[in-house]
């Protein structure tokens, strides 16, 4: 089905295992099977996040956080080079959602995904809804972190909804992917295409997935302020 | 340094210490509700890849039970590669030595079998064995016949009725009926296309497919399942063996 599908269509392959922040390094094994898959998928797009799973070769399936340190960007830059050596490919690196941040960061994640950039040539997969979980909960301000996000690096943009835990003080946002993607992160969204224009956009919606035209509408929103957006750019040009 | 800020970490969501406090910061309230996100997701979410692999095991014990040992499984076996699918290899050797199990003797064998048939799903796809290739064979050169098992191919054994076990403890079956439990069965599990096939076949047809499956010639395969049961019926065995996709091709030695 998937070979069927890759003669109509171009293929995103979006990593979630690759586990490029990890102090151990990459694992090898992992690299050569993604090597295999994609040199035979041929992904237009291939994206993997800026986090880690892995150590002492016990795999923790989740992307955890990462401090923001020289040190970190010295092992995540040398992770990415890698794997772009391997895959013969540039990768779309996303910002997380986070929960927490580290007493030892030295940066903004903004900052840090700026000199990945720089150090690696990779691109940036922004994570919109990420941005907003991770604001609120780390407390900066979200607009203010896409403004510093080189848009020229930006090849592909997620939406998603996330789910308010706890009131109050304890009040925490987490990235579920379970529901709409809220009015803020929207915004958030009409921000980024202005700067950057039209660029391929994925909802992602994978636990308690609601009817088909559900989605179907939501990604149709998504459209419809692309379309707005780059129309109203070209009528600024003319 | 990030390599001990990491084990610090996954001592940390793999227990109920969070060592990792004093390195994290909440922007506003309990830095361990924070740290609680993390914890809930690795584990819940290695223990739901155990429930959806094992789900037979899961409604045998209960859901509170199932998670409660898939958790002691997880923190103890965590991963050891980024493939869920590989995920739970070894947690039927875990539930044979876990000690609140041992009043189910049967649960490690059905646990088996679950892992056999997850298996079988993700084997590499192969055609299976075309009926013409073996009808071409001439009559006296069949014995030398060797059957290649396809790669989704699992046969499994035990002293406990694990098909029936397994059958009615299908979603679909509301009430459980007794079972008695000193029947040994065999069952052989296979994927010809998509779907994967689990049956229960006599003790003959496992001897015959292990034969098969390590190698031996049809001839000695066939001795072998009449030494196991004099009864064997060959020729219905490997009617169904051509539908079901056992084997995916043939070679003449």
């Amino acid at each position: 089905m998937l070979a069927d599908i890759r003669q109509r269509y171009p293929i995103s392959c979006h990593g979630v295992g690759l586990s490029l922040g990890s102090a151990e390094g990459l694992d090898p094994s992992h690299l050569r099977r993604l090597k295999d898959l994609f040199s035979w998928v041929k992904p237009a797009l291939l994206s993997e996040h800026l986090s880690w799973s892995v150590i002492d070769g016990a795999y923790l399936n989740d992307l955890l956080p990462l401090p923001y340190t020289e040190e970190t960007l010295r092992i995540v830059s040398a992770n990415v080079a890698r794997a772009q050596d391997t895959f013969g490919q540039r990768l779309l690196i996303e910002n997380p959602s986070s929960y927490l941040s580290f007493a030892a960061s030295t940066m903004p994640e903004w900052d840090f995904l700026a000199q990945l950039v720089k150090a690696t040539g990779c691109g940036l997969l922004l994570d919109v809804n990420n941005i907003y979980v991770s604001a609120s909960n780390n407390a900066f301000d979200a607009h203010e972190y896409l403004a510093h996000v080189d848009m020229t690096a930006v090849g592909e943009i997620h939406l998603a909804g996330h789910s308010i835990e706890d009131e109050g003080e304890a009040r925490v946002l987490v990235d579920t992917h379970s529901t709409y993607v809220c009015d803020s992160v929207w915004a958030l969204y009409r921000a980024a295409v202005v700067r950057r224009g039209p660029v391929p956009t994925l909802i992602e919606w994978d636990m308690d997935i609601p009817a088909f035209e559900e989605l179907q509408a939501e990604a149709a929103r998504a459209q419809t302020i692309m379309d707005s957006l780059s129309n109203l750019a070209r009528a600024r040009v003319a | 340094m990030l390599l001990e800020l990491q084990r610090t970490f996954r001592a940390t969501v793999t227990s109920r210490d969070d060592a990792v406090a004093p390195l994290v910061r909440a922007a506003h309230g309990p830095v361990s509700r924070r740290i609680a996100v993390y914890r809930n997701t690795v584990q819940k979410s290695l223990i739901d890849v155990l429930a959806v692999a094992f789900p037979v095991t899961q409604r045998i014990v209960g859901e509170r039970f199932f998670a409660a040992m898939a958790r002691d499984f997880v923190v103890q076996h965590p991963p050891r590669a980024p493939q869920l699918s590989l995920y739970g290899d070894g947690f039927a050797a875990f539930i044979a030595a876990h000690q609140r199990t041992q009043g189910l003797p049967y649960l490690a064998d059905v646990a088996r079998l679950e892992w056999a048939r997850g298996e079988a799903y993700f084997a590499a796809d192969a055609p299976a064995l075309d009926p013409a290739a073996l009808a071409a064979i001439a009559p006296d050169q069949l014995v030398k016949v060797k059957l290649n098992p396809h790669p989704a191919t699992r046969l499994m054994t035990s002293t406990h009725p694990i098909h029936r076990i397994w059958a009615v403890n299908q979603p679909d079956v509301a009430d459980v009926p007794a079972i008695d439990m000193n029947v040994a069965e065999s069952v052989l599990i296979s994927r010809p296309l998509y779907e994967v096939h689990l049956r229960k076949i006599t003790q003959a047809n496992g001897a015959f497919v292990a034969a098969c499956a390590q190698g031996q010639m049809l001839g000695e395969a066939v001795a072998q399942a009449f030494v196991a049961e004099p009864a064997f019926d060959f020729q219905a065995a490997l009617q169904d063996h051509l539908i079901n996709g056992t084997f995916t091709a043939l070679t003449l030695s």
